[in-house]
């Protein structure tokens, strides 16, 4: 299925949130949106990715 | 006693708001012209007080514009001095200040800029009690810190005090602002700090671009305005995200996390 990930057309073939942020290769620490809303670690193993969601992975920024 | 309502001596002594004098309806024209600012926001702002911590990129554009715009009373706080690298993104601090107290530095240039609000100077870095003294003597709080230890023990005080937080960062070519209001509904910066772990880079090891703190500062600086006016929407349990190099801006929804070690269902035990 086709989904974006930070504004950017992939083409998965797991819906599995856990697996589709291992084959994107983010590395931690980040946290994870889909359609503008932030994940809770907790759920990340039960989260299904659907068709055409749009999923970011948020680096964190702590410089002033 | 109905006259009592009307006369001047009673009017003063139900109303603690200090007026806006002649001269400061004049000199902010510009933002009472504003429909939802008008006399009585910029009123607000003028009795407002205003806790910045760190008087860096984020801290430097916050206060300028938060001191031209009249808030009445500005508390910095920084326990740093001014280096020769800083001079690239921290507009407050001169060529001549190499050496002086960010805070004294700062506070020369603030005063320039307008003679007539209260500008208080902590040249210390604040946790704790004292930390939280501090915090209780202000309406509104903004992070302008460098660090996540900083930002989290902020968050904490903000959150069992009940004070809004304005929380800012930035790096390389990217930013960060939300808000927090610290209410029962809403989330904490803990809850979206708690994705992240320990902190990884510093503007000092990764870089930064000298206007995306200007930028990312007058954001915290205009959603504090916004708070203490009681105009427009906050970012309150949102994160906008700035990334500089394609200039584009993506605002995400942090939801409340019933885990969360400050604001969820078991919440955190100070000493």
């Amino acid at each position: 299925m086709r989904i974006m990930i930070n504004n950017i057309e992939h083409l998965v073939d797991n819906s599995e949130l856990v697996e589709i942020i291992k084959q994107y290769g983010a590395k931690a620490p980040f946290a994870v949106a889909i359609n503008g809303e932030f994940v809770a670690k907790s759920n990340y193993a039960t989260t299904q990715v659907q068709p055409d969601d749009l999923v970011d992975i948020v680096s964190p920024i702590f410089g002033g | 006693m109905p006259y009592l309502l009307n006369s001047p001596f009673k009017k003063a002594s139900l109303n603690i708001m200090k007026e806006l004098s002649n001269s400061q309806l004049m000199r902010y024209s510009r933002h009472i012209m504003l429909k939802d600012m008008d006399i009585d926001g910029q009123e607000k702002l003028w009795n407002s007080k205003v806790l910045i911590i760190g008087l860096g990129g984020l801290g430097c554009a916050v206060a300028q514009y938060l001191t031209a715009s009249g808030i009445g009373e500005l508390t910095l706080v920084d326990d740093d001095t001014v280096d020769i690298t800083n001079l690239q993104r921290q507009v407050l601090h001169h060529e001549a200040s190499i050496g002086l107290s960010k805070c004294l530095s700062a506070k020369a240039s603030l005063r320039a800029i307008n003679s007539e609000i209260r500008l208080n100077t902590i040249e210390q870095r604040l946790a704790g009690k004292h930390l939280a003294d501090v915090i209780t003597k202000h309406d509104i709080v903004i992070d302008c810190s460098d660090n996540l230890i900083t930002r989290n023990e902020l968050n904490l005080q903000c959150y069992q005090l009940k004070k809004t937080l304005v929380s800012g960062a930035a790096i390389r070519m990217e930013g960060q602002v939300s808000v927090y209001d610290m209410q029962a509904t809403t989330p904490c910066y803990q809850c979206l700090s708690q994705h992240f772990g320990e902190q990884i880079l510093t503007c000092v090891e990764a870089g930064v671009l000298s206007p995306v703190v200007g930028i990312v500062g007058n954001m915290q600086a205009c959603e504090a305005i916004k708070v203490l006016a009681g105009i427009g929407q906050p970012l309150i349990g949102k994160l906008m995200l700035l990334d500089a190099s394609d200039m584009s801006i993506n605002t995400f929804s942090i939801l409340k996390s019933p885990q969360c070690s400050v604001c969820g269902e078991i919440p955190f035990i100070s000493e």
